[in-house]
């Protein structure tokens, strides 16, 4: 099924009159701006001053406008936090007029979990804001490792349309460990990992309401996906339950969801993807025949779990490999 | 500064300067592409080799299909940056032996992924290894026999697409690690003829070189493992000139005939000119 349109139902007008009329993309392909003007997108809250857009369990495309990850909004009493801003210009403009809808402060801050498309494609609509982009300090060399190729692959994938105006931009400000952000009120507290999901996740913890927002270290019923490591993944694990939140929202999945309940799937995915790699290597297997069954046991858990098993497999026989 | 020590070094080879040409041309169809459906991508990649054989192989006749080679990929590539690929060497049907395999990933910024050279009655008859996809392409393996003739066979893979780029996954675990190498042994299975396998690998980033320094706007030099070479006792079994499209930590599992119990000797030498070796008893096959 597409997506939910009358749940996201974009804000009337948006696009050429709610945020600076510049960067908008009011030159957009007819059918995209038809698309856009049916949608409607709406940040829920999840806690005190704490808001969150749930993205669909979806590939990227341009149905769905790129906004299929789950974004976040913290809101001090100086300044706005903003998590991520989305998989196109669309969304993440329609994401600063849901966000002038919480709050009237301005967005000091966009902070991107890490380097993929549906989580930094967005990232120009809040340099034009004037937000400052904090990342983890490995996410300039990846932006700059992957940002060609992910302008030509997405293009392929979400049309025209949606592309334009995209531009990978990467932070300015970075976390090399741990950063406190003060939004007047409250503390943001950022941490760098070490490569899990990517070589660059960071996560998000507002203090104040025990919220964490984990990125793409968390996905809930959509299957994980490996573009890191996934033993790094694995021996983080603990780390990342050991963080005292009252609740999560997943970089992929429903929001908010139960912490660190939200960890057991995902953990349990990856042992058994694990497992049966190295019994492959063991048993002599070649990475292309082994992918093929790996992981399989976990089919019936996951949504997207055709789209991603293949892949996360191929990654971790290459990794298991050097065990 | 590294840019410069990059360009002082001129490629001596044949093929690294072919590596290198076609780099800087299709950087820039990397960055305007657009393909479209599945059949003009093949239209596509087909008009990209039209104009790279010529580069490659002058005006040699190319025979297809012969089955003297065969290749095999995924129809579809899970990861960009992790495609497995087989090559198949029917002996029967070149006699005097297969000299060497040389493959090419027409679309890629490095068409020309690597050219094998097999060791004469090294019985090689089956290579595998790993690749970047960027986009639709043909996958395609031309062997040339001894006697000169050239045979091609060739497979299309569907890019991925989405976030799997065909990049490095953990950087400072790849500049860590770098140079270790890996041999497994695999002892003939079923008949007693069928010869032993290896499977080497190399723990090396095998970088692009089409990132750009956000500063400067240049390109980042490529740092790749460009010549391999695997012996046993001095003699060779299989040496490679490969590029940036051989997937980081390069790796190669491959059937050979063994002449008598002499170790193995690998050699690898990278783009900054870092030579990494390493030796291996043969273990006893079992025959």
């Amino acid at each position: 099924m597409p997506i939910d349109r009358v749940r996201r139902k974009l804000v009337n007008g948006f696009a050429c009159t709610a945020v600076s009329a510049a960067v908008l993309p009011c030159c957009l392909g007819r059918a995209a701006l038809a698309a856009a003007g049916s949608l409607e997108f709406k940040v829920e809250k999840v806690a005190d001053g704490v808001f969150a857009f749930r993205g669909v369990d979806e590939l990227m495309s341009a149905a769905n406008q790129g906004a299929i990850s789950n974004l976040g909004v913290v809101v001090g009493t100086d300044a706005v936090a903003v998590i991520d801003s989305g998989g196109s210009l669309i969304e993440a403009n329609a994401f600063i007029a849901a966000i002038g809808k919480v709050s009237a402060k301005p967005v000091r801050y966009l902070i991107n979990t890490h380097m993929h498309p549906d989580h930094i494609f967005g990232n120009a609509a809040f340099r034009e804001i004037g937000a400052t982009i904090v990342g983890h300090h490995n996410l300039p060399r990846a932006l700059e490792a992957r940002g060609a190729f992910y302008l030509q692959s997405f293009r392929e994938q979400i049309g025209e349309a949606l592309m334009k105006g995209i531009e990978i931009i990467p932070p300015t400000r970075l976390v090399d460990d741990r950063l406190q952000l003060d939004l007047g009120g409250r503390v943001l507290e950022l941490r760098a990992w070490k490569a899990a999901h990517t070589d660059n996740d960071l996560t998000v913890f507002d203090g104040a309401t025990g919220t964490l927002f984990a990125g793409d270290l968390v996905f809930v019923g959509s299957l994980p996906t490996l573009d890191g490591s996934l033993l790094g993944w694995l021996r983080q694990m603990d780390a990342l339950a050991a963080i005292g939140a009252a609740r999560v929202v997943p970089g992929h999945g429903p929001v908010p969801a139960d912490w660190p309940q939200a960890l057991t799937a995902e953990r349990r995915y990856f042992e058994v993807l694990a497992h049966d790699i190295r019994k492959a290597i063991a048993d002599g297997r070649p990475l292309s025949e082994a992918v093929k069954t790996a992981g399989r046991s976990e089919r019936g858990n996951w949504r997207l779990f055709d789209d991603y098993n293949e892949r996360n497999a191929t990654a971790a026989f290459a990794e298991l490999e050097w065990e | 500064m590294q840019d410069h020590a990059y360009r002082s070094r001129q490629p001596t080879l044949p093929l690294a300067a072919i590596f290198a040409a076609i780099i800087l041309a299709v950087g820039t169809f990397l960055g305007s592409s657009g393909a479209a459906d599945a059949q003009q991508a093949t239209a596509s990649s087909d008009s990209i080799w039209q104009d790279l054989k010529g580069d490659v192989f002058g005006d040699r006749a190319i025979l297809v299909d012969t089955g003297v080679v065969r290749i095999e990929a995924p129809k579809r590539a899970q990861d960009a940056a992790i495609v497995p690929v087989d090559i198949y060497i029917d002996l029967d049907k070149a006699p005097d032996g297969v000299k060497s395999v040389t493959l090419i990933i027409d679309v890629n910024p490095a068409p020309v992924a690597a050219a094998f050279q097999i060791g004469k009655d090294a019985g090689v008859t089956h290579l595998s290894t790993r690749v970047r996809v960027n986009d639709y392409s043909y996958l395609r393996a031309i062997a040339e026999t001894q006697g000169g003739e050239l045979h091609m066979a060739q497979t299309f893979v569907k890019a991925s697409g989405g976030c799997s780029a065909p990049a490095v996954k953990n950087q400072d675990e790849a500049m860590a690690t770098m140079g270790q190498m890996k041999l497994r042994q695999f002892p003939p299975q079923e008949t007693m003829t069928k010869a032993q396998e290896l499977q080497l690998m190399i723990r090396h980033p095998n970088n692009s070189g089409l990132q750009r320094n956000p500063l400067t706007q240049y390109f980042i030099p490529a740092h790749f493992v460009q010549k391999l070479s695997i012996s046993q006792a001095d003699r060779p079994i299989l040496s490679m000139e490969g590029g940036i499209s051989i997937s980081e930590d390069p790796n190669f599992r491959f059937d050979f005939k063994a002449h008598g119990n002499g170790e193995i000797q690998v050699e690898a030498i990278d783009t900054d000119g870092k030579v990494f070796r390493d030796q291996w008893p043969l273990e006893a096959t079992g025959l």
